[in-house]
């Protein structure tokens, strides 16, 4: 601790970070641009300056960059001084010199780093009379647009992108003030984390081109706090609404998960929500054709066929989702009863999944939290393309090899937040990461080794990297001299470390991997290591899915077509992801199919009866995420305040009327927290659920909190088309937050849980850096606690681990057949990004990919197709050449469109293809 | 340029780092320079001195970098680690990139006694223990390269240079780098950013190279006429180079001092530390050419402020200088005669400065092309109300401690001096209203 005096005020601030850093820390408002929590200081803009005094009695004082500054005890400053006012004023003037005075056409503006400077400095008119230097603009693809004449040159988007996020396409060029940030030249930017650039660029160089498509400033649009559907991480996002539509996805801090940063799938994946094609009425087939129905037509119909089901003594299976929420998933449950409640993962990944939830649960080693990962010195990843399946990871683990450099700098008493001097010191240098995969990953560049072979034999080096830091671990027979060489060096990696960090998953479709990866992490703890580990499962409530104890899917098909169930109730659910076409034709044949979901997918056209489901943007919801983090995320906006005929309601809505009507009972649930209270009385593994957010009946000041901006406008007339009647704003009795501009929109410091602030604003502060003014200390943790409830808690086991055995057998190519092994996508693979237009167009085409040898045995070259049979169904496919492929295996990109349903780990034959 | 007439009546004793020049100016080989007592420094060193007996030496003589700033040398030596415990690598880098306008000492020394650099360079490797070292070298200057490295060839071949020195257990490797022309490459922190292939943008210090420079590793960086003083330092003695400036400067040594400008002969020439500006200008300048008249002039270098001909009579040094408000730099008078306009002159070094600019920092960056267009309307007589504030405003907040390194402020001094000198000429550039309005 130290105490500084700022502008005659004595305050206690930690000494070991800069002034800016505890200034802010503090509340005061010092201006600053090249500067970033997360980025550290440079000293380039020098926008912070203050006045420093060398004592009480020093009036005089000098000139100082605040971010450059160490926040020493006895540091006497001051923000108010005239001279460091008028500095500061000019700093911003010269920044004015050559940005254009297009803030009325500018995407920017209304949530604009650079215009909230500029008031904050006081700068009002401009003396420069030259010329403005222009410049040319770049098409960087279709997440990020490009407008370099607004530049500051204030080098954040470099550092951010090249320094932190590892992308290697994003340079500076030219000197003096005709600096250029870009590419080399024009092309779609390569990092999967660019989007990150349009909330680190601080005006509008970088601004997020899906929202410009339909774009809205952001005090005229509607937020909820939400969690990012598209993948098991949990990145809380705050979606902005107009005219009923999601305008845009933005980065909510949560001080233990994402922090500032969101990945370009979480960003720009959420046009299924928009989707023209999405059901938003019930509907029924009639005559083989689906027509719209009313609710209640549609309900009774369910509730018909289910009563009709049941009078015959059969069975009604309901298939949950790892895409639906824990309130959808609990009321298909309360609906079919525990036992004809089944799982919605494939077969295999439910074996996956339940396999990581064991390892999570039942071990003595925690999840990681994200943030939690960053601090790790020294990784092992086993198995898993984290990239593509939890791609936020990856970013993290860049951090884990960074982290090098800031102990390099730190021996030369050198602070972390010294950006510049801590990469000068580090140079090269990084903390051991070993990434053992199938196929090259997009972080081999951080790694210290990579070792590729086929899932069997990345999971045996895993037993042998356990039995090396334990010996009472499994062993492995026959491994040869270079990988035992290679487990011994992860081992002492991984033993020298103070935080090693094991991180694994489910995307390799091989439970033994897992296995391994538990066997690493307990085998470390019992050395007494602080150990953490993190596996990646496939969707964004798969964890929560598990929990909830679902049977196997395959037994609900096999009933079905058997004929002893005669009824799938289906929730936001594909079968055809979950199974083979062959066994979800047979399960459907006879069944009668009940589906309820937000998207127009191939079980939902089977549907008899098909209920018109909220997404995220339209209702309310808790998933569990990888590291066990209940989380809520809240409905965005009213669909019937647009349309009142909109059929769109929640899931678990729509069960708890269908079951109180096929059990002609009455209704028991009448609210959100109904629900979650239910859940947790029957799961008591699930308490933390009615915790993740507080309920309905929170208030603060008597007020619910607004989801919109406090100057919001048009509400008036934004029906005018439809009624010029301006209807009572909707009511929302499910949370604590409204449909309006009214309610709380403060920002004291502790008052609002950090799970119920929809968007970041401050008075002074629209852009995103007003997240800085909802945190315990900027960059830390959120006021009153990061939100969300860890369900786990292996600090509660106290009986050693058992470590799994034994060890799989070697994997060995067999003739005339190939092992699947999965090719994720963090653009294709996961089913609803994938619907998104920007994301189609990122994504790669459906192919199968050997290593040149083995496809030369098939007498096939790169370009040549191949002919594969899955689960019944034909494809011709694309070959990739792709070298590191173990022989014998072929990669399927399982999820992606055009691949039938495909699961890792099967042996499949392949031939040449015929020429089309 | 020219060289002294009659360097052949030259002495080591009084001329250490000119003496061995030769009329023609071609460089010595190795030979005619181990003929001249070329290499003993570097033979005393290693055979009878300590690392830190060298540093120590250097620290006794009082030798102040002549890069500009005048910072002692062996200070700067005495900060790096040492020791059993002390980083492996190490670096030493000479600053050869040098671009400061009117500045042109440099190059005589790596042209024409090239070995004398090498020698230098060995011998301050030796204080700190570095392994490697480099000279940064400008990039225009082709024969200097040339003639390094063939002299850096000649010293490998004859052992100074390479695993052993000399036959003994410690090693040193030498390079030259050629700059690409950034003049803020002479900046040490930004050279050693170059060096690793890096953007030419400076350094925030502390961390200072001598702790973590290149590669992050301790690295000390000097200028080519401080280390070239080092072996004579070495045979010949701290005392010996104490009195080499005769009682004129408090500041030991020689230093090579020059003038341009319209001056009768133009050139540089080892002259005592502490001449007086008056003697470089009129005794070995030659005077102002027929029919020009003084009006200020530079002490050395663009970055500079102007000093007045009332100035001439002080003794170059850094404390003398420093006090009549400017800094010696590199002691290279740059001249302006009376026929100049002082805000086309200004104008020119600031279009310079703003080209110059890394771009790293707002004021520099955006600050000097603001100046300089500034300028150029005065120039063109399109001035206006509020612009000799603006400048005035520029000169403040474009000085040192705002802006990140030294560049901008360096931009700075002849601008704020001629403001100074000359407000009248800038006022003239300023529209005058066409019409008065009658109140």
């Amino acid at each position: 601790m130290a105490t500084i005096h700022v502008d005659g005020k004595q305050y206690e601030v930690d000494g070991g970070d800069n002034l800016l850093h505890a200034c802010l820390s503090l509340g005061l408002d010092v201006p600053y641009f090249c500067w970033h929590p997360e980025l550290g200081s440079v000293g380039a803009c020098r926008q912070c300056a203050v006045k420093q005094y060398k004592d009480a009695n020093d009036t005089q004082g000098r000139l100082v960059m605040s971010c450059m500054t160490p926040s020493a005890d006895g540091t006497f400053i001051s923000i108010a001084d005239a001279e460091a006012k008028e500095f500061r004023a000019s700093v911003v003037e010269w920044l004015m010199v050559n940005h254009p005075h297009d803030c009325p056409v500018c995407e920017e503006g209304g949530h604009c780093h650079l215009q909230d400077m500029t008031v904050m400095t006081g700068h009002a008119s401009r003396r420069y009379r030259f010329t403005k230097r222009t410049h040319k603009n770049q098409e960087l693809g279709p997440f990020i647009a490009h407008e370099m004449n607004r530049c500051i040159s204030c080098y954040r988007c470099v550092r951010y992108y090249k320094d932190y996020a590892g992308g290697p396409d994003l340079g500076v060029f030219g000197a003096h003030d005709n600096v250029y940030f870009g590419r080399a030249e024009d092309g779609v930017l390569e990092s999967e984390f660019s989007g990150n650039l349009v909330e680190v660029c601080p005006t509008g160089v970088f601004t997020d081109k899906t929202h410009g498509e339909r774009y809205n400033r952001k005090w005229d649009m509607q937020f909820a706090p939400s969690i990012c559907q598209n993948c098991a991480v949990g990145c809380n996002t705050s979606p902005g609404e107009r005219y009923g539509e999601l305008r845009r996805i933005e980065n909510r801090y949560n001080g233990s998960v994402n922090h500032y940063f969101l990945c370009d799938r979480g960003r720009f994946g959420y046009g299924f929500v928009n989707a023209k094609d999405r059901p938003r009425r019930p509907w029924a087939l009639r005559d083989g054709k689906a027509i719209t129905v009313e609710i209640g037509e549609a309900l009774a119909q369910a509730a018909n066929l289910i009563k009709a089901a049941e009078r015959n003594g059969k069975k009604v299976v309901g298939i949950g989702s790892p895409r639906a929420s824990l309130e959808a998933n609990f009321a298909l449950r309360a609906l079919v009863g525990a036992e004809n409640f089944y799982d919605g993962h494939s077969s295999a990944e439910r074996a996956l999944v339940a396999r990581s939830l064991q390892i999570l649960r039942d071990g003595p080693v925690s999840s990681a939290t994200l943030r939690g990962i960053e601090s790790a010195d020294a990784a092992f990843v086993l198995g898993e393309d984290v990239t593509n399946t939890a791609p936020r990871v990856a970013l993290a683990l860049r951090q884990v090899a960074r982290g090098k450099a800031v102990a390099l700098a730190a021996q030369k008493h050198i602070a972390e937040w010294q950006a510049a001097a801590v990469a000068d010191i580090g140079q090269h240098d990084k903390h051991p990461v070993f990434i053992a995969a199938v196929d090259v990953t997009r972080i081999d560049d951080i790694a210290a080794a990579t070792y590729r072979n086929a899932p069997e034999n990345l999971a045996r080096l895993g037993f042998a990297v356990a039995h090396e830091i334990d010996a009472n671990s499994a062993t492995v027979d026959g491994l040869d001299k270079a990988t035992t060489a290679l487990a011994k060096t992860i081992a002492a990696a991984l033993l020298a470390a103070d935080k090693p960090l094991i991180v694994s998953g489910t995307g390799a479709g091989l439970e033994s991997i897992l296995s391994a990866a538990a066997n690493i992490a307990w085998a470390l703890h019992a050395k007494g290591k602080k150990v953490e580990i993190v596996l990646a499962v496939p969707e964004a409530n798969s964890l929560g899915m598990a929990m909830l104890q679902g049977g196997d899917i395959g037994r609900a098909l096999d009933q079905l077509a058997q004929g002893s169930a005669e009824i799938a109730i289906v929730l936001e659910n594909d079968l055809y992801r979950r199974a083979d076409a062959t066994s979800v034709d047979a399960a459907l044949k006879t069944a009668k199919l009940v589906v309820i979901d937000h998207q127009d997918q191939p079980t939902a056209a089977k549907a008899a009866v098909g209920f018109s489901a909220a997404t995220f943007a339209e209702g309310d919801g808790t998933m569990v995420n990888f590291e066990g983090r209940a989380q809520r995320y809240f409905q965005v906006y009213d669909p019937a305040y647009y349309d009142a005929g909109s059929g769109v309601r929640e899931a678990w809505l729509w069960l708890s009327d269908l079951r109180a009507q096929a059990r002609s009972s009455e209704i028991d649930w009448h609210h959100f927290d109904d629900v979650t209270a239910a859940i947790e009385q029957a799961f008591p593994a699930l308490t933390g659920v009615v915790a993740a957010a507080p309920g309905a009946k929170f208030r603060m000041k008597g007020l619910k909190v607004a989801r919109e901006p406090h100057r919001y406008s048009g509400r008036t007339a934004m029906r005018a088309n439809i009624s010029v009647h301006e209807p009572r704003a909707s009511q929302d009795a499910d949370t604590a937050l409204s449909f309006s501009m009214e309610g709380h929109n403060g920002i004291q410091a502790g008052e609002r849980p950090a799970s119920l602030v929809p968007f970041a604003w401050a008075p002074g502060w629209n852009s995103p850096q007003s997240w800085n003014k909802f945190q315990d200390e900027v960059g830390g943790h959120n006021s009153g606690g990061d939100a969300g409830v860890r369900l786990l808690d292996p600090a509660a086991n106290t009986a050693p681990a058992t470590y799994f055995s034994p060890a799989p057998k070697a994997f060995a190519a067999q003739s005339g057949l190939w092992r699947v092994v999965a090719m994720n996508h963090i653009f294709g693979s996961e089913e609803l990004s994938a619907r998104a237009k920007p994301i189609i167009e990122r994504a790669p085409i459906a192919y199968a990919a050997l290593n040149p040898a083995d496809a030369a045995a098939l007498g096939i070259h790169e370009g040549g197709h191949i002919e594969v049979t899955l689960g019944g169904v034909k494809a011709r496919l694309p070959l990739q050449y792709r070298a590191e492929l173990a022989a014998g295996t072929v990669g399927l990109p399982i999820g992606l469109a055009g691949l039938p349903f495909a699961v890792a780990g099967a042996s499949i034959a392949l031939a040449k293809a015929p020429t089309a | 340029m020219s060289a002294a007439p009659s360097r052949a009546r030259l002495s080591g004793d009084t001329h250490p780092l000119t003496y061995r020049i030769q009329p023609d100016l071609q460089p010595l080989d190795i030979k005619a320079y181990e003929a001249q007592d070329g290499y003993a420094a570097l033979k005393k060193a290693i055979k009878q001195l300590q690392p830190g007996d060298v540093t120590k030496l250097v620290k006794d003589a009082n030798l102040r970098g002549r890069g500009g700033a005048g910072f002692p040398a062996g200070v700067k030596w005495s900060l790096v680690p040492m020791g059993a415990d002390a980083p492996k690598n190490k670096y030493l880098v000479c600053n050869a990139d040098e671009m400061e306008p009117g500045t042109f000492k440099d190059r005589l020394l790596m042209e024409s006694v090239p070995h004398q650099l090498i020698e230098a360079m060995i011998v301050a490797a030796y204080a700190i223990q570095a392994r490697r070292g480099y000279i940064f070298l400008r990039g225009e200057y082709i024969v200097a390269a040339k003639n390094l490295n063939r002299a850096i060839d000649q010293a490998k071949a004859a052992g100074y240079l390479g695993e052993k020195v000399c036959g003994g257990d410690w090693g040193f490797e030498l390079f030259v780098h050629t700059g690409a022309g950034r003049y803020i490459c002479g900046e040490e922190t930004a050279l050693i950013t170059s060096l690793e292939g890096k953007r030419a943008n400076p350094r925030a210090k502390p961390p200072f190279p001598q702790i973590a420079g290149l590669w992050g590793k301790p690295t000390v960086v000097n200028n080519v006429e401080t280390l070239s003083n080092v072996p004579h330092i070495v045979l010949r003695g701290a005392a010996w180079f104490q009195g080499l400036s005769q009682g004129k400067s408090k500041d030991a040594g020689t230093k090579i001092y020059g003038v341009s400008g319209r001056v009768k002969t133009p050139g540089c020439w080892e002259l005592p530390m502490g001449t007086s500006a008056r003697e470089i200008l009129e005794v070995h300048g030659g005077g102002m050419q027929d029919g020009l008249q003084l009006k200020c002039w530079l002490p050395g270098g663009a970055s500079t402020d102007f000093l007045m001909p009332e100035h001439l009579d002080l003794a170059m040094d850094f404390d003398t200088i420093a006090k009549a408000r400017s800094r010696m730099g590199t002691g290279l008078l740059t001249v302006v005669d009376h026929k100049q306009n002082i805000v086309s002159v200004v104008r020119n070094l600031e279009d310079f400065f703003a080209r110059e600019s890394c771009g790293w920092c707002t004021p520099c960056r955006d600050g000097l092309p603001w100046t300089h267009k500034l300028l150029q309307a005065l120039e063109r007589g399109q001035g206006q109300n509020g612009d000799l504030e603006a400048l005035e405003q520029m000169t403040r907040f474009l000085g040192p401690g705002k802006t990140f390194c030294a560049h901008a402020p360096g931009a700075m001094e002849p601008l704020q001096s001629a403001l100074k000198f000359f407000r009248g000429e800038f006022e003239a550039g300023i529209v005058k209203p066409a019409t008065q309005v009658a109140a």
